[in-house]
């Protein structure tokens, strides 16, 4: 029996030293990172119980492991084979009961946290969220305006309702932990109540082609002040962008534009919009054309007609079937981009 | 060299890429016709590239000659049942053999030959993530019609997928070696259906791998629509391929199924066979029943690029997320296909080097169906932040949390053998020990992905980056190398250098636990999947410069493998006996193994781990000469 009893301790000490060494690396008591949202703290509590058990069963399969590798190896010259055991009925259906009920426990457990985690607040603010190659965008469907930084007030359940324009992305703040796709086709949705001021972001997490490491937009969370001023501030932007230039403005972040035309001339997947207009673009095929009205608005219209030198052929733009008066807009707000 | 060039693996290359422009110049001619495009970016246009790739693959096929006596038959010409192989040394694996023993040993080296390639592309992308921003993979650099950033996103998802075709050959590879000695069978049950197997992953992965020159694709492994309707051309080659190699599967599954079901030595009741058989047999059931699902599923999309067909896309009426439950209702008991053969391995070298019985043979036995079956219904736990039904979350998470039971048992009954054993560690029982440690912290660390809410932070993360080289290195990479360096006596009669195996495993183990820890750690901080650049503000560069390095030791350490295995092959030490003092039949007799396996038939005596029991033999050999047995 002496080779039980040493083992039972080492186990115990084992799951001890782990779990402390988990914990000490941040990693038991709560998930990385810091956690932002009511819908975290069960998950974290979860995660806690999860880590507990498995400190517990990395020790009691390696700790006799080790155990038995020391004590009973072959010493040198020893060319006798071990004990003759062939199994023991009794102890197979241990190990095999003793695990079904942990999972059990375990089963209750994750779906008593995903309840906590789903839980509706009936009168949570409503946000529309678009997710297009590369970018993501806000509608604050109560005050008509849009966005691309997600505002949150602090301690009030939002639901975001989320739609793709192309291709499946994947929203999630790690601060917030939950994530959920956002797929072509049909509006998926994401509830989250914030807990912490601060500064995060939402970061594409469903590999969404050449630029997905770059899909990342802000998430501030406000107390409600703050949250109100920002809201006023944003319908009186909103006021003042009536202009051609203005709407403009409002459609390149509307439909993703800025994802991948930058306005800077920094270079991102698109040809660049600043010194656009008028100036003398050179093709794939080896031609120069002028950056006119009717060069623009065929290039939103049919992206592959003309490839500008130097980007992908074909072209990795979807066709975006504007209006007229919304290409007018548009190439009003290129023009001021000098 | 002339050898290398009359070869079939040479001619059936020469008449793959005939095959190719073949199917491709037939394609671009009727769309000429037709009036229609008839080049593109990278010279044929889509659909000839993936009419040719199709049409190159049979080509190969035929061009090897792997496919000569069906064709033979079919004209009414009958062949011997044996051929008499008049190769030698290495021509023999370059050429179509019928043997089971040279078919394993030419799987094992295709499987060594990808594994070096995936890695090599885990190595440049490694590199590039030592450090966030973009280093070398930039958005100006240029190579194979792809920018930086979109290389990253070919060589990433090939890495996946050569992997994963290198882990079925490899594990084709050693149950073809070894699963016809442990029944006492002459050959599988289908010598030329076997060769055919093997052969046809070959043309598959040239295929697999042409994809990069083709423009890449940017979608992963997995391949989920809209994005890969969308990527270019090589999204079809990598289809394509996927599509192939699954026919190498499937159809080495089945000869794997009739052979055990048909062809075990007398006496071999189904609980007295070596438990790496029952492995065989319980990966071979999924292999053969849900390869068709990755299959089809690919066909869907490549049809929906090819012909307009709106299977996935939503603006037709299609639905995304129904690619993903048939992609996953094979990729999930996929991985149940590469690591029950590495257990197997494991349960089957352990009683060796501990001396002692296998700790509850029935229960591991039935563990590895336990699984198999398990592993069917668990695939939507890929699913939890898709998109599909919220409430069927729920039943998906009991079913993951099942599968602990099962494996749990192997872990216990592993436990126990090494209990009170004579335990010795030569190299194959180092890997074996690692393989047991690494697949533990797999499966430790899969259970708060199995839960639906703690998944919902961890879903698309490092972190399960992290656990799945865990479970695949534990459950196939460990007890890889073990079994190479296990029966790698048996094939050619010489034993790999002991220090160098011993290099080889204490350089891989630790870099691997730092590289998977690791990678655990980033994930839960926030650094996404498959991703070439990372925000500096996360902090994680140290970490990331530490994976790298972790990363590069392990390619030392399987470099330092491949050094000792070609070289061992000639000049390693003698060992034509049973220097591991082995029950096993195939050890009873001398190495290398001879061409028709056993000279005298055996017949099972007893149990075939009795090791400590005095006088109890498991295989008897019998005197008089076989009659009527084939």
């Amino acid at each position: 029996m002496g080779h039980f009893v040493i083992v039972g301790i080492l186990v115990i000490v084992m799951t001890v030293l782990t779990y402390f060494g988990l914990d000490a690396a941040g990693l038991a008591t709560q998930m990385h990172p810091v956690a932002a949202s009511a819908q975290a703290a069960p998950i974290d509590q979860l995660w806690h119980w999860e880590v507990i058990v498995v400190s517990f069963l990395f020790s009691l399969i390696v700790v006799p492991m080790i155990y038995s590798l020391v004590v009973f190896r072959q010493k040198k010259g020893e060319l006798k084979d071990g004990e003759h055991m062939e199994g023991n009925a009794t102890l197979e259906i241990a190990w095999t009961v003793v695990p079904l009920i942990i999972v059990v426990i375990f089963a209750y457990l994750g779906a008593y946290s995903l309840g906590e985690v789903r839980r509706v607040d009936p009168n949570a603010m409503v946000i529309n969220v678009t997710g297009q190659q590369f970018s993501w965008t806000f509608e604050y469907p109560e005050y008509g305006f849009i966005s691309t930084e997600l505002y949150l007030p602090i301690d009030k359940q939002v639901v975001l309702k989320m739609q793709s324009t192309d291709v499946i992305h994947s929203f999630w703040v790690p601060e917030f932990r939950v994530k959920q796709d956002v797929v072509p086709g049909r509006v998926t949705e994401y509830r989250i109540t914030p807990t912490l001021e601060g500064s995060y972001k939402v970061r594409c997490a469903e590999l969404c082609g050449t630029s997905h490491a770059y899909m990342e937009n802000p998430v501030v969370v406000v107390s409600s002040d703050a949250y109100d001023a920002w809201v006023a501030e944003q319908i009186k932007i909103a006021e003042e962008s009536k202009t051609p230039e203005g709407q403009g403005k409002v459609l390149a972040t509307k439909y993703g534009c800025v994802g991948c035309h930058s306005a800077d001339g920094s270079p991102l997947t698109g040809p660049t919009w600043f010194n656009l207009y008028g100036s003398e673009v050179k093709l794939a095929d080896g031609s120069t054309v002028t950056a006119d009205d009717a060069f623009i608005a065929q290039s939103i219209l049919e992206p592959n007609a003309t490839i500008v030198e130097g980007f992908p052929s074909p072209s990795v733009m979807p066709p975006y079937a504007l209006t007229d008066e919304e290409i007018a807009n548009l190439i009003a707000y290129i023009k001021t981009l000098k | 060299m002339k050898g290398f060039f009359s070869s079939a693996l040479a001619r059936g290359l020469f008449w793959q890429v005939i095959g190719t422009l073949v199917g491709a110049g037939l394609v671009t001619g009727i769309r000429a016709l037709m009036g229609l495009s008839a080049t593109d970016t990278f010279f044929f246009t889509e659909p000839a590239w993936v009419l040719g790739g199709f049409i190159g693959a049979l080509s190969f096929l035929v061009g090897s000659g792997v496919t000569g006596d069906w064709i033979k038959w079919a004209r009414g010409i009958d062949t011997p049942d044996h051929h008499e192989d008049h190769h030698t040394g290495w021509e023999k694996f370059v050429n179509v053999s019928l043997d089971h023993k040279v078919i394993g040993i030419q799987y094992t080296l295709v499987a060594l030959v990808l594994i070096s390639i995936g890695g090599l592309f885990a190595l440049i992308f490694r590199t590039e993530l030592a450090a966030s921003e973009l280093q070398f993979l930039t958005t100006d650099m240029k190579l194979f019609g792809q920018n930086g950033p979109q290389l990253y996103n070919t060589l990433m998802s090939l890495h996946g997928m050569v992997m994963i075709v290198s882990i079925l050959l490899g594990i084709a590879g050693i149950i073809n070696y070894v699963v016809p000695l442990l029944l006492g069978a002459q050959d599988m049950a289908f010598p030329r259906l076997n060769a055919f197997s093997f052969w046809i992953a070959v043309p598959a992965a040239v295929l697999l791998l042409s994809s990069l020159f083709l423009g890449g694709f940017d979608t992963g492994w997995t391949g989920y629509p809209p994005l890969s309707a969308r990527a270019p051309v090589g999204m079809q080659m990598f289809f394509l391929g996927v599509f192939v190699a699954g026919w190498s599967s499937i159809l080495g599954a089945l000869n794997v199924l009739v052979t055990v079901v048909r062809m075990r030595a007398k006496g071999m009741t189904a609980m007295r066979m070596p438990i790496f058989v029952w492995a065989s047999i319980a990966t071979s059931l999924i292999a053969l029943t849900a390869t068709q699902f990755i299959g089809l599923a690919f066909q869907l999309v490549m049809f929906q690029r090819l012909f307009g067909m709106g299977f996935f896309d939503p603006a037709k009426g299609g639905n995304p997320v129904l690619f993903q439950h048939l992609f996953w209702f094979y990729s999930h008991p996929a991985v149940y296909v590469f690591i029950l053969p590495g257990l197997g391995v494991i349960s089957e070298l352990l009683p060796v080097f501990v001396r002692k019985p296998l700790y509850g043979y029935r229960w591991i036995a039935m563990s590895s169906l336990g699984i198999a079956l398990v592993g069917f219904v668990v695939w939507a736990h890929h699913m939890f932040t898709s998109g599909m039904n919220e409430y069927l979350r729920v039943p998906f998470m009991y079913s993951t949390l099942l599968v602990a039971v099962p494996t749990g048992v192997k872990f216990f009954s592993w436990v126990a053998t090494l209990w009170k054993g004579k335990i010795s560690t030569p190299t194959p029982m180092l890997f074996v020990l690692g393989g047991i440690v690494v697949f533990l912290m797999g499966g430790l660390s899969g259970p708060p992905n199995a839960t639906v809410s703690t998944d919902l932070h961890l879903h698309d993360t490092y972190f399960i980056v992290g656990h799945f080289h865990d479970t695949i290195f534990g459950g196939f990479v460990f007890p890889f190398f073990a079994a190479i360096y296990y029966w790698f006596p048996k094939a050619t009669g010489r034993k790999m250098n002991e220090t160098l195996g011993k290099i080889h495993f204490w350089l891989m183990t630790p870099s691997f636990f730092v590289l998977t820890f690791g990678m655990m750690y980033i994930g839960l901080i926030g650094m996404r999947r498959r991703i070439a650049d990372y925000d500096p503000a996360l902090g994680i560069d140290t970490a990331h410069l530490i994976l790298t390095i972790s990363g590069f030791a392990i390619a030392l350490s399987v470099l330092i493998f491949f050094y000792n295995f070609f070289v061992s092959i000639k000049n390693g030490e003698k060992a034509e006996g049973n220097l591991w003092n082995s029950r096993s039949p195939e050890w009873q007799v001398p190495s290398p193994m001879p061409v028709h396996n056993y000279d005298k038939p055996f017949e099972v005596v007893g149990e075939p781990y009795d090791y400590g029991l005095k006088d109890a033999g498991f295989v008897k050999f019998i005197e008089e000469p076989a009659k009527g047995k084939h």
